[in-house]
């Protein structure tokens, strides 16, 4: 289940900027696909993504179906010092949640 | 970046020998392959591998860490780049992917029939554990040079055979390895095919497996990668670990020394 | 290339004969597959064609060897009993386009295609084609609508061994990929003047 697989996290500093670059484990279902015996795979995809940095809000989004499996994301924000603890938080569609975290490097 | 590089490299290749309207199709697919490097989902394998190696599993509930893939009990560091290669133990030329099974059955005390059962894994419920310890593995090889030494007999032998499978043509279509990767410059559609006959190209292809694979969604290894050439082929299925595999992996890894193997790489 | 006599250096005096080693070869092939879906362990046997041709280790093999081959193979075109070569082109794009058949993958009672544009260009508005044949657009409008050409055409696709020897291209016909209607009809599609391939 995707609860227990952990997000892969990266912070790093640039100037005055942090970059974050962060790979998630989901399957990201469309509830489009069939299986073989022809039954629609139900849909299953993460619909909130909130990151935190030093537990102030930096990034929120609300995911659909358009995003990959296994999603990709990469953003930066102004601010951020060596040491600080960038959280990230999603919850999908079945409720399921998972807070994973990293300190910038 | 190798990987940044030889994508610059491809797309030149592209450019160079078609018309116009081509170059726009291949050019805007070599871009798609670029921005794909970045955030390689083959981590996560990487990292649930890694948490395999280390973890007490099977019947005799012991870890990988006594498991010796070519350069000693639990080393991990460079294996790769030297697999496939003979073992005493198992008086038999081996690769990483019949290694793990050998360690997991001789060491964890799983049933042969119990390791090898999912070899190919198929979304989040069904995992292949294979598949990570794979990625674990061979991502520890990153940035070493591909060494296949071809010292003893049955390494040679595993050579001389692989290279007469890969010209061997068969099944409804006559398709050998060789039909779509013996020549320069080809591609099927429009997936460049490397030419696995000259250093460059096995090189290449070599270093790049295993990968994610876009359209699978998992990471897949270079076993997969043979089973699948072989489906296509029109062949019966490609048994796992068997001696073809094994054969076929050795001519190919060692085409690739002195390419700097570069996985788990990502493809389409 | 790379060549087998360094390796056989490293290897003791005994080394394997290449006779050895291509009938060590041909049994590891045998023993290490298993039947699935459509395709039976017989897909791995060969005939005299696949194994010379498997013999020749990816270079044309020797004139009079190839011109044997090409005989055997021209001797196994079986041309249409009605005399009609050149069918329907726009099943015969569908054909073209097709990648499924005879894969164990595939339903037995699925879609066979000949999967032309996996090698070949064809059509000019499909971009998607590959290159490890030469390409095929305007086939047609460049060797015309004779008797001759709708012969060599058909028996081409039909067993293209019969004019390359050890060709890439698989032989449609005589391996029973594809009927007798659906050759016609990507004959149609390369000799048609009305086919995309023509314009």
């Amino acid at each position: 289940m995707a609860i227990g697989e952990p997000m892969k996290i990266r912070a790093a500093l640039a100037g005055d900027q942090t970059e974050v670059k962060v790979l998630m484990n989901h399957e990201m279902e469309t509830g489009q696909r069939k299986d073989a015996q022809g039954q629609t795979i139900p849909a299953w995809f993460i619909q909130s993504v909130m990151a935190t940095w030093n537990g102030k809000a930096v990034l929120s989004a609300q995911w659909g179906t358009a995003i990959a499996k296994n999603p990709f994301l990469s953003f930066k924000f102004k601010g951020g010092a060596k040491g600080d603890k960038i959280l990230i938080h999603w919850v999908d569609s079945r409720g399921d949640q998972r807070t994973d975290e990293a300190v910038i490097a | 970046m190798t990987r940044l590089s030889w994508l610059a490299a491809l797309a030149g290749m592209a450019c160079a020998s078609l018309a116009s309207a081509q170059t726009s199709t291949t050019d805007e697919i070599a871009k798609y392959r670029a921005a794909l490097q970045d955030g390689n989902p083959a981590e996560l394998w990487e990292a649930r591998g890694e948490a395999l190696w280390k973890a007490k599993r099977g019947p005799k509930q012991v870890t990988f860490e006594g498991c010796d893939v070519g350069k000693g009990p639990g080393v991990v560091k460079g294996a790769y780049a030297e697999l496939p290669r003979y073992f005493a133990d198992a008086d038999r030329v081996m690769d990483l992917e019949t290694r793990l099974v050998w360690c997991m059955v001789r060491l964890q005390g799983y049933s042969e029939a119990d390791a090898k059962k999912n070899p190919f894994g198929n979304g989040s419920d069904k995992r292949s554990d294979l598949e990570a310890l794979t990625a674990y593995v061979t991502s520890e090889s990153r940035g070493v040079k591909m060494n296949v030494a071809l010292g003893h007999p049955k390494e040679v032998e595993a050579y001389r055979v692989g290279e007469k499978l890969f010209y061997y043509r068969g099944g409804t279509h006559d398709f050998a390895c060789a039909t779509c990767h013996g020549e320069d410059g080809k591609r099927i559609r429009l997936q460049d095919l490397p030419n696995l006959m000259k250093t460059e190209g096995a090189q290449k292809a070599y270093t790049t497996w295993p990968a994610y694979r876009v359209s699978q969604g998992e990471l897949r290894t270079f076993e997969w990668r043979l089973y699948d050439c072989f489906r296509q082929q029109r062949f019966p299925e490609l048994v796992y670990d068997s001696d073809a595999a094994i054969a076929l992996t050795t001519y190919l890894a060692h085409n690739a020394n002195g390419g700097v193997y570069d996985g788990p790489g990502i493809k389409r | 290339m790379f060549a087998a006599a360094t390796l056989l250096a490293a290897a003791c005096a005994t080394a394997p004969s290449d006779e050895e080693i291509s009938s060590k070869a041909t049994a590891t092939l045998k023993a290490s597959f298993k039947p699935a879906g459509q395709a039976g362990l017989d897909r791995l046997d060969q005939d005299e064609t696949q194994r010379t041709c498997s013999a020749a280790a990816g270079k044309a093999p020797a004139r009079d060897i190839a011109t044997k081959i090409e005989q055997a193979n021209l001797a196994t075109i079986r041309y249409p009993a009605d005399g009609k070569l050149v069918g329907d082109w726009k099943n015969g794009e569908k054909i073209a386009q097709e990648g499924r058949g005879k894969q164990f993958s595939d339903d037995p009672n699925g879609p066979v295609g000949a999967n032309c544009y996996a090698c070949h260009q064809l059509s000019k508005s499909e971009l998607s084609f590959g290159t490890i044949g030469p390409s095929l657009y305007q086939y047609g409008k460049s060797r015309g609508n004779s008797v001759e050409v709708e012969r060599y055409t058909y028996g081409k696709i039909f067993n293209s061994e019969a004019f390359i020897a050890c060709s890439n291209m698989p032989r449609f016909g005589h391996k029973g990929i594809l009927t007798e209607q659906q050759i016609k009809d990507v004959t149609a599609l390369l000799l048609d003047p009305a086919s995309p391939v023509n314009q």
